[in-house]
């Protein structure tokens, strides 16, 4: 007698938890093996999502920055154990890319966290600087991180585009809402999983599948969010996004890359989601 | 003196039935600012200084600033400013200064902590004298808490006798009786002890679920028992008797659900600050973000609104 498999229905994460939509509406992909449904996430969820990334965030940014690579090092060993399953998460299309594809999509993934891991407790020191200035101070510039950033993650390589803006967000103290990618949200579901048992503290990554048309205008005007990254978006998001900052001129960056170059990260990425901050301090003379 | 016992289960499966209403629209809408209208905005802590004070009165004055700007419209001050009765005198002079344009009555009322709060294990004489120089100083409404020692201990006769002193010692100002139900174990003593509060008090007055300094605080199931307490009191002699649900009241949406509670516990004639309160002090921004949300179609930050 041939077993029933059991097959996994897929959840949103949110602060720590894997929680199905407030909605209860969900997405079908079809993929070649088989139908996979997905959460579509609402306006509300949106909103739980957020708040947990505001709570979760002050205590952080507060985690020292050997700590938080530590964490990234984890994240990257979680996610080495789950290559197999990334690998497939990525072919659950109904036009999969070819085994090897995936493959190197993942491979690329678990470096660029560690690319990220070691720049952790660097990237203060390469970027924050000691100004000369005429007086008895001494005065530094240092990067903070801005709060709470969303995420919008590009069709194309789902769970390469994720991390390429995942890391550079988190790495400095930020928390995230990630919107997944749209078409293929299934690598970011079992990345919350890798991320779950990585010791990074519920609520500093958040992860919402949907249909972004139905959340960016919600989440580009919310005022609790600092900062949004976005990669490859299409003209018409990139204008819902423009348009929904407009009121309160939260720095939007849209970046234009492939994420399989290794252009595409470094720190340019990281200051996408930093602020800087300037202090005067009387030099003892 | 006989309580009705309360079954524990149904009681909570009650409560949580009020819970699943849809309410949208225009309900939402005039019941967030109804809530703020009921909110007891307090702050009891031991580094309470004047200043902090002064800022309670101006938030609880005018809960948002701008909210001509933002919404159009002029959103009503809360119902009370609750502290300890040191600062009474700090209380009363920032409210009548803020509000010098409205008679007293209709300013927002100053309640005061009274009676050894929160653990009332002090001589009656002393708790008396607390009351009474709260009332001095200028306090609309006295919070007070029962003697949970000697209701526990089976001492009904001297908890009622107890309170009935307080009511005296009051005046003209409104009692609020805490039974602090956290430290009460069971539905069936809230029940008796919310009976027991009801007959020693008068028309008017509230009895009140809560310090806040005892987990778990206000409950529905709790709540539920309490307004089922006032409401067969109001069916046996018509008396009308307030409720106040204190501590752990955070966000807009349980505020909804104690309102749709209490309509459908007692009617809709309960539905107004002078028969309902929520001892709160965060409930406040959540409901103006609620508020903000629902008027401007963007959703606020948290430090958009002044802290209480």
């Amino acid at each position: 007698m041939s077993r029933l498999s059991v097959a996994k229905t897929y959840k949103l994460f949110i602060a720590g938890a894997f929680s199905r939509t407030e909605s209860g509406r969900s997405l079908k992909i079809d993929a070649p093996d088989g139908p996979v449904h997905l959460c579509r996430a609402s306006r509300k969820d949106l909103r739980n999502a957020v708040e947990a990334a505001r709570k979760a965030q002050p205590s952080w940014a507060d985690a020292n920055a050997f700590l938080r690579s530590q964490i990234f090092y984890r994240l990257a060993e979680m996610m080495e154990g789950k290559r197999d399953e990334l690998i497939a998460s990525i072919r659950c299309e109904s036009e999969p890319p070819s085994r090897d594809e995936a493959c190197r999509e993942v491979e690329a993934s678990i470096d660029r966290v560690v690319h990220y891991a070691g720049w952790c407790d660097k990237y203060p020191q390469v970027v924050g600087c000691a100004n000369p200035v005429s007086g008895p101070y001494h005065n530094f510039t240092i990067p903070e991180p801005v709060g709470v950033v969303a995420l919008v993650c590009p069709d194309a390589r789902p769970l390469l585009g994720l991390v390429s803006l995942l890391a550079p967000a988190i790495c400095t103290g930020n928390a995230v809402v990630t919107l997944a990618s749209e078409r293929n949200g299934v690598p970011a579901c079992v990345l919350a999983e890798a991320a779950a048992t990585s010791d990074l503290p519920a609520g500093v990554l958040n992860i919402l599948t949907g249909l972004h048309e139905e959340l960016l205008p919600h989440l580009a005007p919310h005022r609790e969010v600092g900062a949004i990254t976005a990669l490859n978006p299409t003209p018409q998001y990139t204008r819902t996004l423009r348009e929904g900052v407009a009121e309160n001129l939260k720095r939007v960056t849209i970046f234009d890359a492939d994420p399989m170059s290794p252009d595409a990260q470094g720190p340019e990425w990281i200051s996408a989601t930093v602020d800087h901050k300037t202090l005067w301090h009387p030099s003892a003379t | 003196m006989t309580a009705p016992t309360v079954d524990r289960v149904m009681a909570d499966q009650r409560a949580a039935s009020f819970r699943t209403r849809s309410i949208k629209t225009t309900t939402k809408r005039t019941l967030l600012r109804l809530a703020l209208a009921m909110v007891d905005l307090t702050t009891l802590e031991g580094k309470d200084s004047p200043g902090k004070v002064r800022a309670l009165c101006a938030k609880a004055v005018r809960p948002m600033p701008d909210d001509q700007r933002v919404l159009g419209e002029r959103l009503p001050p809360v119902a009370a400013v609750c502290v300890y009765p040191t600062l009474v005198p700090v209380a009363r002079e920032a409210i009548d200064r803020l509000q010098d344009d409205l008679p007293r009555e209709r300013r927002v009322r100053v309640a005061s902590v009274a009676t050894g709060f929160p653990s009332g294990q002090y001589p009656l004489d002393v708790r008396l004298r607390d009351v009474r120089e709260a009332v001095a100083a200028g306090a609309d409404e006295i919070d007070m808490v029962i003697n949970r020692g000697a209701f526990l201990a089976g001492h009904s006769d001297e908890v009622g006798d107890e309170i009935r002193r307080v009511v005296d010692a009051c005046g003209e100002a409104h009692l609020k009786v805490i039974l602090e139900t956290g430290e009460l174990e069971t539905y069936d003593n809230i029940r008796q002890a919310s009976d027991l509060a009801i007959s020693c008090i008068r028309e008017g007055d509230f009895i009140k679920t809560s310090t806040g300094k005892v987990s778990p605080a206000a409950t529905m199931g709790v709540t539920l028992v309490m307004l089922e307490s006032i409401r067969d009191a109001h069916l046996r002699d018509s008396r009308v008797i307030g409720m106040k649900p204190a501590g752990g009241i955070r966000d807009a949406k349980t505020a909804l659900h104690y309102l749709v509670m209490v309509g459908e516990t007692l009617g809709r004639s309960w539905l107004t600050p002078a028969r309902f309160r929520f001892g709160a002090s965060s409930l406040v921004n959540d409901l103006l973000r609620q508020i903000v949300r629902q008027e401007v179609g963007v959703y606020p930050a948290s430090y958009d609104f002044a802290e209480a």
